[in-house]
């Protein structure tokens, strides 16, 4: 009884459909993972009191973040690109009908920051999730964000999971262990392997790789 | 078997009868400033200075402006940049578009930010002193950004053009 009640569970969702419906609706699961990349990334970032570093954060709005950074003293920029790439203003309609991305009006919108002005970005995977005209145009504008040895931590989906790929939300909980959320909206767009991501990031200074158990890829990249 | 609970924020602080109101179909195209605490449910364009009081954006709130005061408690939406002496509360379901300057910040799963958080120090360490017409800061005793909200909060695409040389 027990095993078949769990096997159906794969068919209906890890949900019991009686479990409690207003915490439900109201929180996502989290699941905590261990992060060798953040720990990377986070080894060099020291702010002080004095001298602020920026921080620009790709993800949705998280709390535990910008707590997190701005407890050591960093300046934290937040900028949820893959919500903003899905904003009417900055879609433009073609001849063929067909809803795309002026990229003009999207990084009139977005991103506009001066060059060099980033000590560091955190991209998590939404390179993965962007739409295809965005990738390589967002890539040039953080390579042109970050400063001279600035950092940034991208991670990159290791497999296919097909449309039922999860999007996540990432919340740092300590310097090297995150809390993955899932959110709704996004469907994975392409899997990169080693020599697209080398390809993607060619103009970076260096890159690094870190493979996790759970099929993502994470990678430090210093400009 | 339990009410399903609602949905909607509760801007409990709208009814103190020491807050100045502005109710959701008042709009204001200019500067606001004031000498006492306000909950805005209308839109504005343009300034708010409050200085050393509070501001409540309620859920129906539009502003386009620049916003000082001693705390603001957002519920609606905000383009503009946020300058406060002690606190910002960015509530579940808020959208603030702009940055933010604050010697504590608490935001809500759900809550939208797009801009810059800087969070100030406290300029010295001294007991709390809260006067009608202040004019003095008062100072908090240390800055933090809490986390006041609930909990914590298809197929692959072509992807030759990356392989491809610049």
């Amino acid at each position: 009884m027990s095993s078949g009640h769990n096997f159906m569970r794969w068919f209906r969702g890890a949900a019991h459909p009686s479990a409690k419906p207003s915490e439900k609706a109201t929180a996502a699961p989290r699941t905590t993972r261990r992060c060798i990349g953040l720990g990377e990334f986070m080894k060099d970032l020291r702010g002080s009191e004095s001298r602020k570093l920026c921080v620009l954060d790709l993800g949705p709005t998280s709390p535990a973040n910008i707590t997190f950074l701005t407890d050591r003293h960093m300046r934290v920029y937040n900028e949820d690109i893959l919500r903003c790439a899905k904003e009417p203003a900055v879609l433009t309609r073609q001849n063929d009908g067909l809803e795309r991305i002026d990229l003009d009006k999207f990084f009139a919108e977005n991103l506009a920051y001066p060059d060099g002005h980033f000590d560091a970005i955190l991209c998590w995977d939404a390179a993965d999730y962007l739409p295809e005209e965005l990738v390589k145009p967002v890539v040039e504008k953080l390579h042109a964000l970050l400063k001279p040895q600035g950092t940034l931590l991208a991670f990159f989906h290791t497999k296919d999971a097909g449309p039922d790929s999860p999007y996540c939300h990432y919340h740092i909980v300590q310097p090297d262990t995150l809390e993955l959320e899932e959110g709704p909206g996004f469907r994975l767009q392409r899997i990169f392997n080693n020599r697209h991501i080398e390809n993607l990031f060619r103009d970076f200074a260096s890159r690094k790789f870190f493979l996790g158990r759970d099929n993502i890829r994470e990678v430090i990249i210093v400009r | 078997m339990s009410a399903p609970s609602k949905e909607t924020p509760k801007p409990v602080e709208q009814h103190r009868a020491d807050v100045g109101h502005i109710g959701k179909s008042v709009v204001i195209r200019g500067e606001l400033t004031g000498n006492e605490d306000l909950y805005l449910d209308g839109e504005v364009e343009g300034n708010i200075n409050l200085r050393d009081h509070k501001l409540v954006i309620g859920p129906n709130g539009k502003i386009k402006a620049n916003i000082t005061a001693r705390d603001v408690v957002i519920h609606g939406r905000v383009e503009g940049n946020v300058n406060t002496s002690e606190r910002v509360e960015l509530k579940r379901a808020c959208t603030l578009i702009g940055d933010v300057a604050t010697q504590r910040i608490a935001i809500e799963d759900g809550a939208f930010f797009k801009g810059a958080i800087d969070v100030k120090e406290p300029k010295e360490a001294r007991p709390e002193v809260r006067k009608p017409v202040a004019s003095a800061p008062v100072v908090s005793p240390a800055s933090s950004v809490a986390n006041s909200g609930p909990s914590l909060s298809a197929g692959a695409g072509s992807q030759g053009s990356f392989l491809e040389p610049k």
